[in-house]
């Protein structure tokens, strides 16, 4: 069905799509509630108050709300994204002072458009261009730990209030970790080679940019992400809807419930070493949240498998001796150590 | 007509070379297709996103995969 939208939002050009569409999309989200309740009550006739019935109803009334939200935000963004390459990013942060540098660098590290296989040579191009050593690391640390897919499903799945707490807890870390270490003045463990890197400038083409691109760019973004992470966010409302009430209170919560000191360092422990983007982890911190895991382990373990993993380090290992990988492992580890601590305290 | 495909071994990358060869095939043009994996020669071009495509030198997509039909209009106009 989804698919179906793009492909026929493809073919058309240009402005009115949109312009029609979003009033659409406006009626359908606000009509949800009773959109599902109708489906439920109605339509399969179920009988309302008992537990399979409202879970069910959970399930119809999430799936397409948080779909809904989806396909807005990623549009928004594949529009809003074309306007900020990591070319113009570059120029921004060239010569900024480090702490301005940091902020800047942890707030366009969200809105540029930025995939890990491209960390290294966006790390030689900054290096290159004499932006600050610890104004890269921010935009390194925001760029894969923030963006519109973390952000809608959270809003999605656990609220405004979790949201909110993850992109501005994210951001604090990004921003103090990079001035950390640039304040460490470790340019002597970025590996010797990059500084003979020799950045070239190939002859480009002068393409202008022109709006109905840029619309296009939006459709990529919708066909390309929602195409690739439905799945796992189906998953994710369904385990949510499932769970819910269900699942008797366990190990987990023993192991990583309020009452543990352990709980945080544990989590992140267990989440360093894995590999997942936004959209593959949040399903499993929902099933945490659900078997009682407190939300500052839950949001612990998620930032630790996002901004902190394995492949990454060896991906960053090409660039930088292990003394600097050392000290930014262990800045990021220590950031996220606090931002659990905090929220298991006062939440 | 030279084609270059900047990029490691990502999945994106590997992507991009598949899409390159396949519109090269449906065009019939006369182009060779090579694939640039190492990091030093990638940067000499100036790019920081990858896949890139570099046709005849000249750097003509960057950190994207497009459809065959899209990339034929492209090599279209830089043949």
């Amino acid at each position: 069905m989804k698919e179906k939208v793009v492909a026929i939002n493809r073919n058309m050009n240009g402005w009115f799509v949109p312009a029609i569409l979003l009033p659409l999309w406006i009626i359908i989200y606000w009509n949800l509630k009773p959109l599902a309740n109708f489906v439920i009550d109605d339509l399969f006739g179920l009988a309302s108050g008992n537990h399979l019935t409202e879970t069910v109803r959970f399930f119809i009334f999430e799936v397409p709300k948080v779909m809904l939200l989806l396909v807005l935000i990623i549009f928004g963004v594949g529009i809003l994204r074309t306007y900020f390459t990591p070319e113009k990013t570059r120029t921004i942060l060239e010569g900024k002072s480090l702490f301005t540098g940091n902020i800047l660098a942890s707030l366009l590290g969200i809105i540029t458009p930025f995939c890990s296989c491209s960390a290294i040579p966006l790390f030689l191009g900054f290096v290159e261009a004499g932006v600050p050593l610890g104004v890269t690391f921010s935009f390194l640390i925001a760029a894969p730990m923030i963006n519109e897919v973390a952000l809608v499903l959270l809003i999605g799945l656990f609220g405004w209030k979790v949201a909110v707490i993850y992109v501005g807890t994210g951001l604090i870390i990004a921003i103090l970790a990079g001035w950390i270490l640039g304040k460490l003045g470790l340019e002597k463990f970025v590996a010797d080679w990059v500084y003979n890197v020799k950045v070239g400038q190939s002859p480009e083409l002068e393409v202008k940019t022109t709006f109905y691109d840029r619309i296009n760019s939006g459709y990529d973004a919708v066909k390309d992400i929602v195409g690739k992470i439905w799945i796992y966010i189906i998953i994710g409302i369904a385990v949510g809807a499932g769970a819910h009430g269900y699942v008797p209170q366990d190990l987990m919560s023993n192991l990583l419930g309020k009452g543990n000191w352990y709980g945080v360092p544990l989590a992140i422990l267990i989440g360093v070493p894995m590999y997942s983007n936004a959209a593959g982890i949040i399903p499993i911190v929902s099933v945490l949240i659900e078997k009682g895991v407190s939300l500052g382990t839950a949001l612990a373990f998620m930032m630790s498998v996002i901004a902190l993993s394995l492949p990454e380090i060896i991906i960053l290992k090409k660039v930088l001796k292990w003394q600097l990988i050392a000290t930014f492992v262990g800045i990021v580890t220590v950031g996220i150590l606090i931002v659990g601590f905090v929220f298991n305290t006062i939440m | 007509m030279e084609i270059k495909i900047l990029g490691t071994d990502c999945s994106r990358c590997k992507a991009l070379e598949r899409v390159t060869n396949d519109t090269v095939k449906v065009m019939g043009l006369d182009a060779s297709v090579s694939k640039v994996e190492d990091i030093m020669e990638i940067m000499k071009y100036g790019v920081m996103t990858t896949p890139a495509l570099v046709v005849n030198g000249r750097v003509v997509l960057k950190g994207k995969v497009p459809s065959v039909n899209k990339l034929k209009d492209l090599l279209i106009k830089n043949q």
